[in-house]
């Protein structure tokens, strides 16, 4: 399990984070919405360490992920940013190599290279894995970075807005992807998404955030509701049902 | 599976081939520059003079050419381990040892031994002005990095800031100097192999070889800096330690291959450049390949200078500038990826 507890953030007198609580269990996945600037992807940053929190508690699995070290925290947490940066050259199969880094000594373990291997192959990605990597289109890009976190063997996942800049494909593959990750192999995810209605039909739980609060927080269905749309995104929806999962309908802005 | 593990094998596989190739070209230009100089001893002369105990041959050979091609030997490989260093730290493919400055403080220790005589030993007077500077220079912009945050731009910053304040000194301190002073200090920043005896090749050695092992073991770490700083902290790299250690020990390289030579410019900045175009961004093998590149260039670069303009000596600095001037205009026409 992984637990929050009244986690504080401030990056120049703004309070980017205030009194965050969140509990994911093993087998979940929570979506973590809200407008531009709610928190979404400092509260990611939080949790890996990229950034460090004011206060509060991270617990991961028992232990207080503040006193691991940064190569442990990386066996148990993986971390899929939105993008990253190619200046240098790169194949696709060393792009996913780096994830095995908690592993890796002086070099990389024929272990190592299986596993890279194995993943390249499930994820249909055998036939670029020599490829270089700035040359992938940005689904072929996401879906790498995607093989990269698993290749740490993580028990959770984290995931930046996985689907923004994607297509209508490769977004469902991305989901699927995830989707299937954490039924087969037990673990749990979270992912800071935009888009509602992919977060409310793959997600288990959602939490929304508001200015660096929770607004509200539980199931799709609960969370997603018209009142709750309007206070955080100020924009007047309706919302169907599609298939049990909340599907909204944007109308207009509020003034 | 395995057909994937398999392919990389063989990708892995080329790269090792490609550096026991440059072995080979390194021994044989070796011996070619070997057989080089104003003396008139021929390629199987300076062969066996370098076995055989005595004589005109072995003295020429063990005195004069040898302590030469090894120092060269030895400031290639350091200038280009310390750019490929300074590249993945700074997450820059045009970076090089004196993008932090290194340079113009290492040229204010030797300006402040010329025209003061004054510095921190007396049989090396230059030399040890010079070292002390250039890592004087990187422990300030430690300093800076420790107070404003390591990122790149920071340091980039506060590199740029030392090279102006240090050449501005150095400006300053010649012109109160003498004409043979300033004649002096000129010919050191044109760069030497001149000056170079067994003592200094046996100090130098120990600054630009021993960090090697430390460098390799980061290797998977400086793989990492080149995804990001927010991707490998998240992939358990302290990033901050990493830039720190690599600044340390590319300045302690640089500093040791220049403070006998002077400063040998574009060394640092072409070797890890071609050589990542061609065996790829792995430091595993990036780190070895680009040294041996390096010490491949100055070693052609230094017999050239002796061939030229025989008997004259051009001094081995000039002869790397116009290494430049090819190498800039290759990517100026290059340019078809997104990379440099």
């Amino acid at each position: 399990m992984l637990r929050i507890h009244e986690l504080n953030f401030r990056y120049k007198n703004i309070n980017a984070l205030e009194g965050v609580d969140l509990q994911l269990n093993k087998g979940e996945i929570l979506s973590i919405v809200g407008p531009n600037g709610a928190g979404k992807t400092t509260l990611l940053k939080c949790i890996v360490r990229i950034v460090k929190p004011e206060k509060g508690t991270i617990l991961i699995d028992g232990k207080d992920a503040s006193e691991m070290k940064r190569l442990d925290l990386a066996r148990c947490v993986g971390y899929v940013p939105q993008s990253s940066p190619s200046k240098f050259p790169i194949t696709v199969f060393d792009t996913v190599l780096m994830g095995r880094r908690p592993y890796i000594t002086w070099k990389p373990s024929k272990k190592d290279l299986e596993v890279v291997a194995d993943l390249l192959m499930s994820m249909d990605l055998e036939d670029l894995a020599l490829r270089s990597f700035d040359e992938l289109s940005g689904g072929e890009k996401q879906k790498v970075l995607l093989a990269r976190a698993f290749a740490q063997g993580p028990n959770y996942l984290l995931f930046d807005e996985p689907t923004s800049n994607l297509d209508l494909r490769h977004q469902m593959e991305v989901m699927e992807m995830i989707s299937g990750m954490v039924r087969e192999k037990g673990v749990a995810a979270i992912l800071a998404m935009h888009d509602l209605n992919l977060a409310s039909r793959f997600s288990d739980r959602i939490l929304m955030l508001n200015a660096g609060k929770i607004f509200c927080n539980g199931e799709p269905l609960h969370v997603m509701t018209v009142e709750n749309i309007r206070s955080v995104y100020g924009v007047e929806v309706t919302i169907n049902l599609s298939d049990c999962h909340p599907y909204i309908v944007p109308i207009r802005q509020i003034n | 599976m395995e057909d994937i593990y398999q392919r990389y094998k063989g990708f892995t596989g080329k790269k090792v081939s490609l550096m026991i190739f440059l072995l080979v070209i390194l021994f044989a230009v070796a011996l070619i520059a070997l057989s080089q100089g104003a003396a008139s001893v021929g390629f199987k002369d300076s062969f066996t003079a370098l076995f055989r105990g005595s004589g005109l041959a072995h003295a020429i050979v063990w005195k004069l050419r040898l302590p030469r091609i090894v120092m060269a030997i030895l400031v290639g490989w350091g200038l280009a381990l310390a750019g490929t260093v300074f590249q993945a730290i700074l997450r820059n493919p045009l970076a090089s040892p004196y993008t932090l400055g290194i340079a113009s403080s290492a040229g204010f220790g030797a300006v402040m031994a010329i025209v003061f005589g004054a510095g921190f030993s007396n049989e090396y007077l230059i030399a040890g002005n010079a070292f002390f500077f250039a890592l004087l220079s990187s422990f300030l912009i430690l300093g800076i990095a420790k107070l404003k945050g390591s990122t790149t731009e920071t340091m980039i910053l506060a590199g740029i800031a030392i090279m102006f304040l240090f050449s501005s000194l150095s400006s300053l301190f010649q012109y109160m100097g003498t004409m043979e002073e300033v004649h002096e200090i000129v010919f050191w920043f044109f760069g030497s192999l001149s000056k170079v005896g067994w003592k200094e090749l046996g100090i130098a050695s120990v600054m630009i070889l021993l960090p090697i092992p430390i460098l390799l073991k980061l290797s998977w770490d400086f793989n990492l800096l080149a995804a990001g700083d927010e991707s490998a902290l998240a992939l358990g790299v302290n990033v901050k330690r990493i830039r720190m250690i690599g600044v340390i020990l590319a300045s302690l390289i640089t500093a040791g291959s220049i403070c006998f030579t002077g400063v040998i410019g574009f060394i640092g900045l072409v070797s890890p450049h071609i050589t990542r175009m061609i065996i790829g961004g792995d430091h595993w093998f990036l780190l070895p390949a680009s040294a041996l590149v390096g010490t491949v260039l100055v070693l052609m670069a230094d017999t050239l200078g002796r061939i030229v303009w025989a008997p004259q000596v051009i001094p081995i600095g000039i002869v790397t500038s116009f290494i430049g001037v090819p190498f800039f205009f290759y990517l100026l026409m290059r340019r078809k990826r997104e990379y440099w």
